[in-house]
């Protein structure tokens, strides 16, 4: 009796949503509410996140989108644990943003296994596309390769063949010294040294003496975050610069320029896929999302969580079904994605999302025009050349 | 040249100085504890998250009210300690007669709550505060580039150390304060007004953190996790130094800015860590801490 009453539910339910023909899609935006990489991330994606599914007119297309959103505290446990219980309680069925590439890898397991999807926009680590790649996870902004290839490339080219990396001491710095490492020797460069730091840190006076001991032309920062904002500014303050030796921020957002502003960041060489000030479309978007940020300017990691959320609600509304991540995602690397804010651009098999990368120096303060008028652009880089090539990740889903 | 484990003498002066520059933060900030600890028996855990808000109420005095370095090296002390005041009145007033545990938990709030304001308002970037110009640039020394600014921190934290330590050790409103961190009841008895003692004792310990947070802002990132990041390496330092103990905690706080100096030469991965491998051979060894007296 009890049965036939349960599956008498469930059949009316069923029944409930079919009527309305209404897709639920549940979306979690995993990502550092309130550490270092708070402004990269944080609150601006879930902001990126629903302004997607505004503009996707989800409602009109058959589909009924939540987004939800929660701190994994750039622990990777937290991140899984959170991951875990959203698949398999709540009903989430992709997650997005992962920023902190050691929380990335355990999310990019955890979603593997309950065979949802995870679009990663905030991590670095190549190895979400290459070793560790699953069937489940698109890696969409930029990742270690790609920086290397931009802003080490660009550097060797300028005559800063000599380097010395201060690295976070974590899978994200790692990967990257090791990536930039490759492209600087492939150049002709060489890597005089290194230090690894513990992560965060405050203090890199003692790391950035060591740097200058070495007598490198060049100083890679193989950091994120407030990280690179510290060794920045202690950098300008013991006449580093000055001395000779450049700094290469690997990896840098237009938050943490910002943050510095223009007078202690001058001349800083770095490359980002995505800048607010490219394009009318891109300026508009920026604008929306400022409105609802308190002023602030949206970083490439939100443009991306607003282009893959578009890319992945495409992918669904095909399929009229979210819970086979699988499928999702290979629907997702079937069709070619264009968007406002990375334009035309592909998905490859091993899940790298392919778009251009830019090279840009951050402005003198008596060119800048306001507070977030921060950089000019340098160079524009292909996707196809910037990314690492298909069969050269170690990827098991590439065959041959 | 002469070489130390394969590291050359002149950059080993340079790190210890380097050190010696990173003690004179911890050495302040312990300082404040151990004058709150001694006299409240308050562990303070709001003590980072005040720390942060000296920094943020230079920057604010500069960018809201144009006012300079200097001026904000004494007004944001008095401002964080005003504040402090307020909280002792409060709230930390009514915990006196229970147990550590329910202070530390009240500030460890406190502490949470602050940062997270600052968060939602600022975000977590920091903001940019420059050096001020009487200070920039540096002097080339023989082993290293030194800036001046960071000399000035040594000169300025170890002035303010020596100055407290006086004022407890050798005045007569520093013999009530030690009086009173024996016995409170007694020294009541005398007619010496022990509560109003006590706010103004946090007050002043809030007002170093402050202080702290002013000298930090030009060389540090600005922002709310500032004082979480140093809180915790902190309380090692007062452990280990002994809690209460007012010259420990200064002595320990630049001797483990060295230590740490050392370790980012020798075995950089450690250096976050290797205060608390002290502190844990130092309880196993001395559980009252080097400098403290056995309960």
């Amino acid at each position: 009796m009890l049965r036939r009453m349960l599956l008498a539910a469930a059949l009316g339910t069923l029944t409930a949503a079919a009527a309305q023909g209404q897709t639920p899609v549940k979306i979690g935006v995993l990502t550092d509410r309130s550490g270092v990489y708070a402004d990269i991330a944080g609150e601006g994606s879930l902001v990126a996140a629903r302004m997607a599914v505004e503009d996707f007119k989800a409602a009109d297309k058959g589909l009924k989108v939540e987004v939800i959103s929660a701190d994994h505290q750039n622990k990777p446990d937290v991140g899984s644990a959170i991951a875990r219980q959203w698949y398999d309680r709540d009903g989430v069925d992709m997650i997005i943003d992962g920023v902190t590439s050691s929380v990335a890898l355990a999310i990019n397991q955890v979603t593997k296994e309950k065979n949802r999807t995870f679009i990663d926009t905030g991590a670095g680590t190549a190895d979400l596309t290459g070793v560790q790649c699953t069937p489940n996870t698109v890696h969409w902004v930029y990742d270690t390769v790609a920086l290397a290839n931009g802003t080490g490339g660009a550097m060797v080219k300028r005559g800063g063949d000599t380097w010395f990396f201060l690295t976070a001491d974590y899978v994200f710095g790692q990967t990257l010294q090791r990536d930039t490492t490759a492209v600087v020797t492939k150049n002709g460069g060489k890597v005089v040294g290194s230090v690894k730091t513990p992560f965060p840190t405050a203090d890199f006076s003692s790391f950035l003496l060591q740097a200058q001991g070495s007598g490198a032309k060049v100083i890679g920062l193989a950091n994120a975050g407030g990280d690179t904002i510290n060794a920045i500014k202690q950098a300008g303050e013991f006449g580093i610069t000055e001395g000779g030796q450049a700094l290469a921020g690997l990896l840098v957002f237009s938050s943490d320029v910002h943050s510095l502003g223009t007078k202690v960041a001058q001349g800083l060489v770095l490359t980002e896929p995505f800048y607010w000030d490219l394009t009318d479309a891109t300026r508009a978007f920026s604008d929306r999302f400022a409105k609802q940020m308190g002023g602030k300017k949206p970083t490439a990691n939100h443009a991306g969580v607003y282009a893959g959320t578009l890319h992945y609600l495409k992918a669904v509304e095909a399929l009229k079904a979210a819970s086979d991540g699988a499928r999702v995602v290979a629907r997702m690397k079937d069709m070619p994605t264009d968007d406002p804010l990375f334009g035309k651009g592909t998905i490859r098999v091993d899940g790298r999302k392919i778009h251009d990368m830019y090279l840009f120096e951050v402005k003198k303060p008596a060119e800048s025009k306001g507070e977030w008028d921060l950089y000019k652009l340098l160079a524009t880089i292909p996707g196809n050349e910037v990314f690492r090539p298909l069969n050269e990740g170690g990827c098991p889903l590439v065959k041959g | 040249m002469t070489t130390i484990f394969g590291v050359p003498m002149q950059a080993l002066f340079g790190q210890l100085l380097l050190g010696l520059i990173n003690g004179s933060f911890y050495a302040i900030l312990s300082l404040g504890l151990a004058i709150i600890f001694g006299l409240l028996n308050i562990i303070n855990f709001a003590h980072g998250a005040l720390y942060m808000m000296g920094a943020f109420v230079a920057w604010m005095l500069l960018n809201y009210l144009g006012v300079n370095y200097w001026w904000a090296l004494a007004l944001a002390p008095l401002l964080v300690g005003a504040f402090g005041i307020v909280l002792e009145r409060v709230l930390i007033a009514r915990l006196y007669k229970l147990d550590h545990l329910y202070g530390l938990l009240l500030t460890f709030g406190m502490a949470l709550i602050i940062q997270g304001l600052f968060r939602n308002y600022y975000g977590v970037s920091g903001l940019p505060y420059a050096i001020p110009p009487e200070l920039s640039g540096g002097q080339r020394l023989p082993f290293m580039f030194l800036p001046n600014y960071r000399a000035w921190v040594v000169v300025a934290s170890l002035a303010v150390c020596l100055a407290t330590w006086l004022v407890i050790e050798k005045t007569k409103l520093g013999s009530y304060l030690r009086a009173a961190t024996e016995n409170p009841t007694l020294v009541q008895a005398f007619g010496v007004n022990v509560p109003l003692f006590l706010t103004l004792t946090y007050g002043f310990g809030v007002a170093l953190a402050g202080f702290a947070g002013v000298l930090a802002a030009p060389i540090y990132s600005v922002n709310p996790n500032m004082g979480a990041d140093i809180i915790i390496v902190v309380f090692a330092v007062v452990v280990i130094g002994g809690m209460g103990s007012i010259l420990g905690s200064v002595i320990t706080g630049f001797g483990l800015g060295l230590i740490e100096g050392l370790t980012k030469v020798f075995y950089p991965e450690a250096s976050a860590t290797v205060i608390f491998v002290i502190m844990v051979l130092v309880l196993l060894v001395k559980p009252a801490g080097l400098f403290g007296r056995a309960a």
